[in-house]
């Protein structure tokens, strides 16, 4: 089961600017890498990560195996309204972790 | 000047087909230079971790805004690194992760504007231990 980290302000002005982060536990193995027997090691990352904002989405990102283990993301939006973030990564072998966060817009 | 083992390291991983790539990505529009900032260390000792950022100038109004950024380099088995998707509500489009280097190459971060123009910027960033082919 994954793990992941947010980093989302609690609270905000209205209009404010707010900068988002996150971090997902996941190897993000690239698939181009072989074991000590000269195996093939099958690729497994994660390949999409959407943020919705009170259900609108403001931010999709597709990730390739040239991210590192443990993808870490960093975006902004503009704080419009209290409510919640929702956060979601997909990937390989059904990889799909969902993640909220509330926030309170004054 | 370099330093002899980053010599050695441009000579020994061969250039992938990130030229073709961007074409698709950009649809072989005109690639604009400026208005992006590709911020990524000079050096880095270890190319399994390498933070990256990218800001673009851009007002982030309703109809003048940056809706894609995407990073690709030229060494790594897969040109493409990401693609961040976003839009007006960002506010600011200024992006951040943490990516691989399998060698010393150059990194290129090109944004989509929302009037269809592309602006771009790279940087040659000096790797002493190479990610991604390794042998466990």
């Amino acid at each position: 089961m994954a793990v992941a980290r947010l980093d989302v302000p609690k609270t905000a002005k209205r209009g404010e600017i707010i900068e988002i982060r996150t971090l997902v536990s996941h190897v993000m193995e690239n698939g181009f890498r072989r074991n000590y027997l000269g195996v093939p090691l099958p690729r497994d990352i994660i390949t999409d990560f959407s943020c919705s904002y009170n259900g609108v989405e403001i931010c999709r990102v597709a990730l390739y195996p040239s991210i590192a283990a443990n993808p870490f993301l960093s975006f902004t939006t503009i704080a419009t309204e209290s409510g919640t973030l929702t956060f979601n990564w997909r990937g390989d072998n059904g990889f799909n972790h969902s993640e909220t966060a509330s926030i309170a817009v004054e | 000047m370099l330093p002899p083992r980053a010599f050695a390291q441009l000579a020994r991983t061969p250039l992938n087909n990130m030229p073709e790539i961007i074409k698709r990505v950009t649809g072989g529009a005109v690639i604009n230079k400026g208005r992006v900032k590709l911020n990524v260390p000079p050096l880095v000792e270890n190319g399994h971790l390498v933070p990256l950022g990218v800001t673009v100038d851009s007002p982030m109004t309703a109809t003048d805004y940056v809706s894609e950024i995407h990073v690709f380099t030229e060494k790594n088995p897969l040109p493409e690194m990401i693609s961040f998707h976003i839009g007006p509500r960002a506010g600011r489009a200024a992006i951040a992760t943490r990516v691989r280097l399998a060698d010393t190459e150059n990194v290129v971060a090109i944004a989509r504007l929302s009037d269809g123009s592309y602006w771009s910027d790279s940087a040659f960033v000096i790797v002493t231990l190479a990610a991604c082919l390794e042998e466990l």
